[in-house]
Parts: structure tokens; C-alpha cells; sequence
């Protein structure tokens, strides 16, 4: 991408929050067009990513999923479909299972729910980042991409006041923009960005910390 | 495990990290219901709405109220323990035991099966309508049990909202259903009301998997999507039930996304029908 370009105006500047080190994971959340902007996102993640993501895409209920095949094939990282009570392994992208919530648990391990529907919607991005803010606190980065619920915006929130760090993407460049701004309506999220730049951000993020330079991205 | 987690809690995260364990102690010790060795993330969650639907600022709140007002646990409870299912949920499953286990449930004079974590009913009904059409039903006792006795008097009544019947109806028919589903209830104002026939075969018990012990040998075990709310080590307990409980060879059934891979029990159970997660107990040779 080219030059970053200035901060969206409802995005508070990294700097309030100091730097955007010591990320141990990463939450996705994603809905309509949310495949699309993975394509875009989940690759750019190097194979020396340290952190863990976890990836909520909302799916048909009633059929497998495909996105571990798919994925598989395009990411430096390791990708897996979410198990229950499986340990978090650092570098791996895991997608919540159709039909199952996705939760991390203490440990980390991964937990799995068949609790109700949480907006219209099993797995639920709000369920996954409220369970990871509990166990990350201020080492997560939650990020809300395109959709067209309002899965997310609590979970996001949550996210926030755990300490963690905050991304959307920028409602203009979004297929479909409700998710995006419900969340920005609850909480000022640190960042609001165009996927080219949140590509940008995951390529240095959560780096193994032998590897990490400790320069602020920005 | 390498990706230890130093908790990056804020005050307010400590804080009801530390009321969410004083409530689970406070509610074992009051009414003897043990969620100690539940899944903490699922639990919190559960608790996190509870303090929502009871308008409670604090956990500690809550705990007082829950302390204080007896009529008030029976439905913290149900919040705590309710698990919405479905009839034939996950076809395919049944249609693995339609196809593979009933063949060698044939064989077995009599049958009892045990449905641990009934919840409403729903798994109960639908097992007893597959045996039914496998004609063996009439030689078979089904063990429903539940922690719940709420939850257990709502399965024991086996009435459903119309509107749930037809996406059990689908389910049925993909199990490899030999008769239409509406063989098996009556409608009336806008509820379905399942088959007095099909209840005389169930037993429906109050029996809690982290402090109760095994009450009969059966022959298949059927507890989906329960195991997951467990810790690992009270899931290795559960597990620990359904193998004595269970005669040689006798099956165990789980949920699609849960595994034994993770428990101690991996070895013991032998996988049956892998992809409908279907196992056999006896040691892996």
C-alpha cells in the first residue's frame, strides 16, 4: 500500500494508549463480504506471527465449513478449525466451527458453545471477543470488519475496556458497513483503516518477541 | 501450554474474577449444585447475562440476592443450565446409529441407553422414536438425566412450540426416518405434544455428571454438547461414568465438534463412526 494516510477523525491516536506492542492475540470478526476482506487480511500475517487469531466469519449453520481448505492454501500461518478444549498454540489462525460458538478460555484453550443464538448468529463475534478480553486484557487487538448485523459492537466494546486494542475498517471501503459503524457507535475504536492498512498492521503485529523491533507502527 | 498468558486483567476484570468464583463456591455450598469444574468462559458468559436479566450492577449483588432469595436459584439455575436442542440434531448422527449401532443393538436381548444432559427432552424423544422404527423399542429403557429438576419436569411433558416442529421434521426425515415425524405428536394450540408410547420407555432422573455416581449398565451413551461446558478435568470424570457405566463394547455418542482427544479417556474408547463422532469402548490394540 502506499503511504499511510492520516487517522480517520473518529479514531483516538495510538499514542493515548501507548504502543501497539505485546499483542498475544487477535480477534476477527467478520459478516457479509467478511470472506472477501479475509482474503485480503488473513495472508499478511507472517509466518513469524507469535500471536494467536482467532477468526469469527458468520456461516450457514446447517453445513461444513470450507474456510479451514481455503485458507490453508493462502496463509504463512497455520489454519485450523476451532476444538474444544485444545490449547492455543501461538501462530495459528483458528476459525469458530458452523453452528458452535468459539470462546477462549482459561489456559489459553479454546472452548466451544452451543448456547443460543447471539444476534441471529452461532458463532457470534461478540461471544469470541468478550471470552478473549477476559483471558487477554490488554494484550489483544479485536477487529471488526464488514457485515451486515450488529454482532460485534458489544464484543468489541468489551475489547476496549479490557485494555486492548481496537480496529475497524473504514466504513466507506466496507461491502456492507452496519457492523463497522454499530461498533464505532459504542466505543471510538483506536483505529479505523481501509483493509490495505490493516493488512499493513497484522504484517507487524504479534511478531515473535525475539524477532519484534519494538518500533511503533504508525 | 508455550503461549502462556500473563492476564493482562484491568482492576474491574479482577474484581469479578474474584465475585464470579465466590458465587460458583457460594452456590455449591448453599444448594449443593457444583459449576466448579465448569468452563470458565462459558460460565462467565451465562453469569455475565444473568446479572443483566436479574438487574444486577455487580456480581456481588447478584450473589446477595442469590444468598438471600431462596425463589430466586430455581431460575438463576435454569439460566445457569438451560441448553436449547433440537430433535435429530446433527441428522447424520442418528442416521450412524440408525445404519451401524442399531445393527449390533439387534443383538442385545434387552437395551437400556442413558442420555446424560437431557436438558428439555429433545435427544430423549428422538432416540426413542428411532428405536421405535427400528422395532426395537419395545425392549429398550432410556435413562434421561439432567441437574436440573425444572428442566426434567419440562421434558417429562414433552410439549413443544408448533413452530420448533418443522425444522425437527427435516432433521427426522434426513435421519433415514422410516415414518413421518407427525406419526409422533398431536398438535393443538400451537404446541405438539410428543407420544405417550414413546415416554413409557424413558426414565427421566435427576443426576448430576460432577457429583453423582453410575446407577445402571447400558449399552449406549448418548451426551452431545455437554462435555463442552465442562472443564477437562470434570470432563475426564463424565467420561470416567460412561465407561463404567457402559457393558464391553457398549457405544458412546458425542457431540460434532467435541473430541476425546483432549481427555484422558482417548485411549479407552475406540473411535466407531469417526465423523459423527460415534465410539466404541475397549482399548485401541
Amino acid at each position: 500500500m502506499n503511504r499511510p494516510a492520516d487517522p480517520h477523525p473518529k479514531a483516538r491516536q495510538r499514542e493515548e494508549r501507548g504502543s501497539i506492542s505485546g499483542i498475544q492475540a487477535v480477534v476477527i470478526g467478520a459478516s457479509a463480504g467478511g470472506l472477501q476482506a479475509l482474503t485480503e487480511l488473513l495472508p499478511a500475517f507472517s509466518e513469524r506471527t507469535a500471536a494467536a487469531v482467532f477468526v469469527v466469519l458468520h456461516i450457514p449453520r446447517d453445513r461444513p465449513s470450507l474456510l479451514t481448505e481455503l485458507f490453508a492454501r493462502k496463509c504463512a500461518l497455520e489454519v485450523r478449525e476451532a476444538q474444544d478444549k485444545e490449547p492455543v498454540a501461538p501462530g495459528t489462525v483458528y476459525f469458530a466451527p458452523p453452528n458452535y460458538h468459539l470462546l477462549v478460555d482459561d489456559g489459553p484453550q479454546l472452548a466451544l458453545s452451543a448456547d443460543d443464538l447471539v444476534h441471529h448468529s452461532r458463532p457470534s463475534i461478540d461471544v469470541l471477543f468478550e471470552s478473549a478480553a477476559e483471558v487477554y486484557g490488554k494484550r489483544l487487538l479485536g477487529v471488526i470488519l464488514t457485515g451486515a448485523n450488529e454482532d460485534g459492537a458489544e464484543g468489541l466494546a468489551a475489547v476496549h475496556d479490557a485494555g486492548g486494542f481496537t480496529v475497524v475498517q473504514e466504513p466507506e471501503t466496507a461491502q456492507a458497513s452496519t457492523m463497522v459503524l454499530s461498533a464505532m457507535q459504542l466505543k471510538s475504536p483506536d483505529f479505523v483503516l481501509p483493509l490495505g492498512r490493516i493488512a499493513e498492521l497484522f504484517r507487524t503485529v504479534g511478531l515473535d518477541s525475539s524477532l519484534r523491533t519494538g518500533r511503533p507502527l504508525g | 501450554m508455550d503461549a502462556q498468558v500473563e492476564p493482562g486483567y484491568t482492576a474491574a476484570g479482577r474484581k469479578f474474577e474474584i465475585e464470579f468464583r465466590l458465587l460458583i463456591e457460594a452456590i455449591y455450598h448453599l444448594y449443593h449444585y457444583d459449576f466448579r469444574g465448569y468452563s470458565a468462559a462459558s460460565l462467565r458468559r451465562r453469569v455475565k447475562t444473568a446479572m443483566v436479566r436479574f438487574h444486577c450492577d455487580t456480581l456481588s449483588q447478584l450473589q446477595d440476592r442469590v444468598m438471600h432469595e431462596p425463589a430466586l436459584f430455581p431460575v438463576l439455575l435454569d439460566h445457569l443450565t438451560v441448553q436449547v436442542s433440537e430433535m435429530f440434531r446433527d441428522p447424520s448422527y442418528f442416521r450412524s446409529l440408525r445404519e451401524q449401532v442399531v445393527p449390533i443393538l439387534r443383538t442385545y436381548p434387552s437395551l437400556k441407553v442413558w442420555v446424560a444432559g437431557c436438558s428439555a427432552g429433545e435427544e430423549a424423544y428422538s432416540l426413542a422414536i428411532l428405536f421405535r422404527e427400528e422395532g426395537l423399542l419395545p425392549r429398550t429403557l432410556i435413562y434421561a438425566t439432567d441437574i436440573n429438576a425444572h428442566t426434567l419436569q419440562r421434558a417429562e411433558a414433552g410439549v413443544y412450540s408448533i413452530d420448533r416442529i418443522a425444522g425437527f421434521t427435516v432433521n427426522h426425515r434426513q435421519s433415514g426416518a422410516r415414518h413421518s415425524l407427525a406419526d409422533y405428536y398431536t398438535a393443538a394450540y400451537g404446541r405438539a405434544m410428543i407420544d405417550k408410547s414413546l415416554r413409557d420407555h424413558i426414565v427421566f432422573s435427576d443426576h448430576s455428571l460432577a457429583t453423582d455416581s453410575v446407577f445402571a449398565e447400558v449399552q449406549l451413551v448418548s451426551c452431545r454438547n455437554v462435555l463442552i461446558y465442562f472443564n477437562r478435568a470434570l470432563q475426564d470424570r463424565a467420561l470416567n461414568l460412561f465407561h463404567d457405566s457402559l457393558c464391553r463394547h457398549g457405544f458412546l455418542g458425542i457431540g460434532s465438534k467435541e473430541s476425546l482427544r483432549f481427555s484422558s479417556y482417548d485411549r479407552a474408547f475406540q473411535p466407531f463412526v469417526r465423523e459423527d463422532r460415534i465410539y466404541q469402548k475397549g482399548a485401541a490394540t
